[in-house]
């Protein structure tokens, strides 16, 4: 039924159904969920404003053009992805790199990996049977942008945490736009991390800035019983590009799962994150921070499903907007019937610095659970004079003034990341941010 | 040359008159009590000499060191040397003391052309004035006046105070919300700090901050000007007779 009859084809739809016609058969694996996830797309389109969850962000708008399909990395590209990922140096993390949405092995670090991991290509991988099993089921979704990353999908990782086993460094991630001709490049990775496992996985999204290329991202992550998991995605594609990221999460009983969403960067964002609490007993942290300048525009969408009960979730954002930036965040709690005692709180707060732009927030709660305790808030507003004013009087210059006080708003969030190195990273690119804008 | 000198200064907050010709000298070294009725325009030129955005001055002139102070913004004002401690210390949740304390120094020093403080330098410094005060560590590292109680704020500001090495101070009502050992505190922090290069404005609504911060002159501020000046007796026939007089002779 909600499938509408609409007959006219925009440009880029009309791109993507030439694209999917052309180069299915060499796509590597997954044929029949690749067709079906490609009729979901035909039947629905590109979302637009009148499809409720993509009220504020019109995909269908602001993707005038379908990019061609990234060609794999050449030379060149591979040499300009050669410090792909180094602002995290202070991370010291694992380093797994994918060029224009192709795993580069030797760009890689996959050497000792630890007892219990294994990381291999999803190109490879998606011949699997057992791969192609999990694919698509973590949190199954008929979201049109994971259904596009479905039927597109070149490559990824498939990352796997033994029960029990501990990483001592964290899993880097990057995913590197090298900047050649405009293109559009689809992941799609996948990450099971057993019983009782710890990890932690950075996912950073770079590019060059100025090019402009498409970007559909997904990642499945599996959180398994009292697992200790922190996933961190950083957003700071080049200024010409659209990105567009779902995170699928399944998490087991008494587990810990923290999740940090940070983005800066890419003239289109949306961000959307299917979290379901599968288990009793687990304590979850979903927090993120947004700086846009310009007409940026990025949006972060959350659904936290309760389908257990007597789970802890924190959801905290923040977006720090300036120029004529749009910054967009929709959230929305679930409490199934039996996910009693569930304690889940949401607040999402934007400062606004300049007259122009635009936060808008929709905070939703829907509860079937008689015993839980749930709730949202929500603010937008201007940096307090009374408070710029007490910073000045102690000789600190307006401009420094309000560094400190956005460096202040953005740090109730960030400072929830547990990991030190990670932590002083990001405290550093809201430091360029600010500079960058004075 | 006196420190500040202020001459013929009018007021006005949204729309009105708040100081209404005011003459004022301070001279280096001194320390000034205004006293006056609520409503006389105490706070209002606390924040005018501080450079608040909402005091409209519609005359007149300020000069601190023969300086044109009102030609400058907020934080020029501080490096020169102006101080304020507020009636009201705001908190700032996000921002260590620490880091306020620094970013203030170090942004002051810069403005004077002088190099930043070492961090063990900077942080010597703090530890010290800090301790003099009955500062904790613990409480510099938490967001600037975050979960402070009211005598702990003003300490803060003392201890603020003592770091700058402001030139003039002005201390707005910093008796309100003390009990009398915060008083105490807080007081010896402020006559620590004086000496001859160093003057004090200090506002105030009642004699008994002056029992322990003694000045060397007390003003009388009522409906927008000076209306006596007299030696440190007078606070305390302030305090016997009230203000009365003073908003009749005005208001008559």
């Amino acid at each position: 039924m909600n499938a509408e009859l609409r007959p006219i084809k925009t440009a880029a739809e009309t791109a993507l159904s030439a694209a999917f016609a052309a180069q299915k058969a060499q796509l590597p694996g997954m044929a029949s969920a690749r067709e079906a996830a490609f009729k979901r797309f035909e039947a629905a389109g590109l979302p637009h404003r009148r499809v409720e969850d993509w009220k504020y962000t019109d995909l269908r708008a602001l993707m005038r053009e379908a990019k061609p399909l990234a060609p794999r990395p050449d030379a060149v590209a591979l040499a300009r992805a050669k410090n792909a990922g180094a602002a995290f140096a202070a991370v010291e993390g694992r380093r797994i790199v994918l060029v224009d949405g192709v795993f580069i092995p030797e760009l890689s670090d996959l050497a000792a990996l630890e007892p219990g991991l294994s990381i291999r290509s999803m190109a490879l991988a998606a011949g699997d049977p057992a791969i192609a099993e999990r694919l698509g089921h973590v949190v199954a979704t008929d979201n049109v942008a994971v259904a596009l990353n479905t039927a597109f999908m070149a490559d990824g990782v498939v990352i796997d945490v033994a029960e029990r086993a501990a990483l001592t460094r964290p899993l880097h991630l990057v995913a590197f736009n090298s900047g050649g001709a405009p293109a559009s490049v689809f992941t799609r990775s996948l990450a099971t991390i057993g019983k009782g496992a710890r990890a932690m996985l950075i996912e950073s999204h770079e590019g060059a800035p100025g090019n402009d290329y498409q970007v559909n991202t997904a990642l499945e992550l599996t959180v398994g019983d009292e697992a200790h998991v922190d996933h961190v995605k950083i957003t700071g594609e080049g200024a010409g590009a659209l990105h567009v990221s779902s995170l699928m999460v399944a998490v087991g009983a008494h587990a810990r799962f923290n999740e940090f969403l940070f983005t800066a960067g890419a003239a289109v964002v949306r961000n959307q994150l299917f979290v379901r609490f599968d288990g009793e007993g687990t304590v979850a942290g979903i927090r993120g921070a947004t700086l846009l300048n310009g007409r940026e525009h990025a949006d972060t969408t959350l659904v936290a499903d309760h389908v257990a009960g007597d789970c802890v979730a924190r959801e905290v954002f923040k977006s720090v907007l300036d120029g004529e930036s749009r910054g967009v965040f929709q959230g929305k709690i679930i409490v199934r019937p039996h996910a009693q005692k569930t304690d889940s709180k949401m607040a999402a707060h934007a400062l606004l610095l300049s007259e122009e732009a635009e936060a808008d927030s929709k905070p939703e709660l829907e509860i079937f659970a008689d015993d839980v305790q749930c709730g949202h808030g929500s603010t937008a507003g201007a940096l307090d004079d009374d408070l710029l004013f007490y910073l000045k009087a102690r000789g600190i210059p307006a401009k420094e003034a309000e560094a400190l006080m956005i460096q202040a708003f953005v740090g109730e969030a960030i400072d929830g990341i547990e990991h030190a190195g990670l932590r002083d990273t990001l405290i550093d690119h809201v430091a360029a941010w600010l500079k960058k804008r004075s | 040359m006196a420190l500040l000198e202020i001459k013929n200064l009018h007021v006005s907050v949204d729309g009105k008159q708040i100081l209404n010709g005011l003459d004022l000298v301070v001279e280096n070294g001194q320390v000034a009590a205004i006293m006056g009725p609520n409503g006389s325009g105490k706070s209002t030129l606390a924040h005018v000499l501080a450079g608040k955005a909402d005091y409209e001055v519609t005359q007149g002139q300020v000069l601190f060191d023969g300086e044109d102070l009102l030609a400058l913004a907020p934080d020029e004002r501080a490096a020169k040397g102006v101080f304020l401690a507020f009636q009201y210390p705001l908190e700032i949740p996000g921002v260590a003391t620490m880091t306020f304390l620094r970013t203030a120094l170090n942004a002051q020093r810069k403005k004077r052309g002088q190099e930043e403080l070492s961090a063990p330098d900077f942080n010597r410094r703090v530890f010290d004035a800090a301790g003099k005060l009955g500062i904790e560590r613990d409480m510099l590292r938490r967001g600037v006046n975050v979960g402070f109680s009211g005598g702990e704020k003003k300490r803060n500001e003392v201890l603020q105070m003592a770091l700058l090495e402001p030139r003039l101070c002005v201390l707005d009502e910093t008796d309100s919300g003390l009990d009398i050992d915060a008083l105490k505190v807080v007081s010896e922090g402020v006559n620590r700090l004086r000496a001859p290069n160093r003057a004090f404005v200090v506002i105030t609504h009642y004699q008994r901050l002056l029992d322990h911060i003694v000045p060397d002159v007390v003003h009388v501020l009522s409906r927008g000007r000076i209306a006596r000046t007299g030696g440190k007796e007078l606070a305390h026939e302030l305090e016997a007779q009230g203000y009365a007089q003073y908003q009749e002779a005005v208001a008559s």
